[in-house]
């Protein structure tokens, strides 16, 4: 069987399992799709009192919001074998079997639980892209969705690779890090809105540090079809989503090297 | 038998509850450091909107500091809010352990009320600890008072603010008996999750409630979650003083009682035909 015939097959064993319990998977999904909707509620009081800030509306400061969730979201589905590496396979010692079975730890890992619970978050990103995107009559053609899509893309490598970085860090801390979630859950929170609000020093994190921008703000630009106020030529959004792939490179790396350091805790 | 001896197994309980959960400190640690980031992007975020028009940052019922203060002790006390029933609960329902409770000399509800004050409490003590000594003393040190947790006006407010947090962690503890009441006549705490939102809206914890349009506060002010969180900091801030800052007290006070007697009805009925578990 190939490995792509294998995840799918992983992935449909998963949803089967989570049907099986269908009040408590749909309310998790209604659940997922409030908890972020109240979100954008606050940003709509926030432009409500304030006005329009530094030129910036409420309807693109939601085509931001939206699309970025949406990326999340996706990664989020996939990702869950790395997020609780540490405490469901690391400490219990299931790790080695995922080692001796002839396929990928990659592969098993991303099948592990695919939670359909998130496309409450992404049916919440799509609802908001879409009322802002026509709220600010953004053109949907073949160029801008194709670069949302792309964007989308990016951001998905992008967040996948963060959570694969966690789970080759717990092959050290032997538990699954709290803290990455300043870089997921926090990062979706600094990239929904525009780059230009945020001091220097932020803005050069989220663009040099954790790419964020890079798959969110510059493409996005382009969809809106409006100029950086920070002067960043436009071309350049064009190429950033890329560097959302080359994190992911990265964060497979670091995850090589933590597979090659893996010992059992023999339990 | 006098009143120490009557109070004594309740404090007993919140003694050894707080105890126990006060063991998971590395939780409060990374629990924090989360807490800080997200603190730190909101103050950004208000300092763009209230940069962005002097006319609408005059007018608005918060000043600029007000806001960053608001902010840093929402983070502060994050835990406080009320989203999950009482995890000691579901655990118990489940595996019959409830008999036990059941057959202790004490007030049941009362005794699942402490028991889940003493949950809440130590998980906000030391996370708010730190919060304090990150944003209202290492801010200042390092030259970013601006963006730091400021004091109260005066003494007055600070007192009364103390007093309002308190009640603050009764009003969640009785919100918290009605998730485990839940729980209980369910069997099963994960539906209950969906209602997560109305406390992180409504306490003010997302945005001051002050900040949402003016003709909707006078409902928001009256509304359970408003004691958890933003009555507090009015009361800190000065803004409510004097008889205003009594009335606060007194809506938390009201919520308090009508909850505690919600729950005590309730309960009493789903335990007359609670069907024990396990064995």
């Amino acid at each position: 069987m190939s490995g792509l015939r294998l995840l799918f097959r992983l992935v449909t064993a998963s949803l089967r399992a989570q049907a099986q319990y269908p009040g408590s998977t749909i309310m998790l999904t209604i659940g997922q799709f409030l908890g972020n909707a109240i979100e954008i509620f606050a940003v709509w009081a926030l432009f409500d009192r304030f006005g329009n800030v530094h030129g910036w509306q409420l309807g693109e400061v939601a085509v931001f919001y939206g699309l970025v969730h949406m990326m999340f979201a996706i990664a989020d589905m996939a990702c869950r074998g790395f997020d609780v590496l540490g405490t469901d396979f690391l400490r219990t010692g299931d790790f080695d079997r995922v080692l001796l079975r002839p396929r990928t730890a990659t592969l098993q890992l991303m099948g592990y639980e695919f939670r359909l619970s998130r496309l409450g978050r992404f049916a919440q990103g799509l609802v908001v892209l879409l009322i802002g995107s026509n709220a600010v009559g953004v053109e949907w053609s073949a160029m801008t969705i194709g670069m949302a899509l792309w964007a989308m893309a990016g951001g998905i490598a992008l967040f996948f690779a963060i959570v694969v970085m966690q789970g080759a860090v717990s092959f050290w801390t032997v538990e699954s890090l709290e803290v990455v979630n300043v870089v997921t859950y926090g990062g979706v929170q600094a990239a929904q809105f525009p780059l230009s609000l945020y001091s220097d020093w932020l803005r050069n994190a989220l663009t040099f540090v954790v790419p964020l921008a890079c798959v969110a703000y510059f493409p996005i630009l382009l969809v809106l079809g409006k100029p950086d106020p920070l002067g960043t030529p436009a071309w350049f959004g064009v190429i950033s989503p890329l560097a959302g792939f080359i994190f992911l490179g990265v964060a497979f790396l670091a995850w090589r090297f933590g597979v090659r350091h893996y010992t059992s805790t023999g339990s | 038998m006098s009143t120490i001896d009557v109070m004594r197994p309740y404090t007993a309980l919140f003694a050894s509850r707080f105890q126990q959960m006060f063991q998971y400190r590395g939780a409060a640690v990374a629990g924090f450091i989360t807490q800080c980031w997200w603190g730190g992007l909101k103050v950004m975020i208000f300092a763009a909107f209230y940069g962005a028009s002097a006319a609408a940052a005059s007018t608005a019922p918060l000043s600029l500091s007000q806001a960053v203060t608001y902010t840093w002790v929402g983070q502060a006390v994050l835990v406080l809010l009320p989203w999950f029933a009482d995890p000691y609960v579901a655990t118990a329902v489940r595996t019959g352990a409830v008999s036990y409770d059941r057959l202790r000399p004490i007030d049941f509800y009362s005794l699942w009320f402490i028991r889940a004050a003493g949950w809440i409490a130590a998980r906000v003590v030391p996370r708010a600890i730190l919060m304090f000594g990150f944003a209202a003393i290492l801010l200042p040190l390092i030259g970013l008072r601006d963006w730091s947790w400021q004091l109260p006006p005066n003494l007055l407010a600070g007192v009364l603010f103390v007093i309002s947090i308190a009640l603050a962690l009764l009003l969640s503890s009785a919100m918290v008996m009605v998730l485990n009441i839940i729980t209980a006549a369910s069997l099963n705490s994960r539906g209950i999750n969906a209602l997560a939102v109305a406390p992180t809206m409504l306490s003010g914890s997302l945005l001051p409630l002050s900040l949402f349009p003016d003709s909707w506060q006078s409902a928001l002010i009256l509304q359970p979650y408003a004691g958890l969180l933003d009555i507090p900091l009015r009361i800190y801030f000065g803004v409510f003083e004097g008889a205003a800052a009594l009335g606060g007290l007194a809506v938390q006070l009201f919520w308090i009682a009508s909850l505690v007697g919600l729950g005590r009805w309730w309960l009493g009925r789903v335990l007359r035909s609670l069907e024990m578990q396990g064995g």
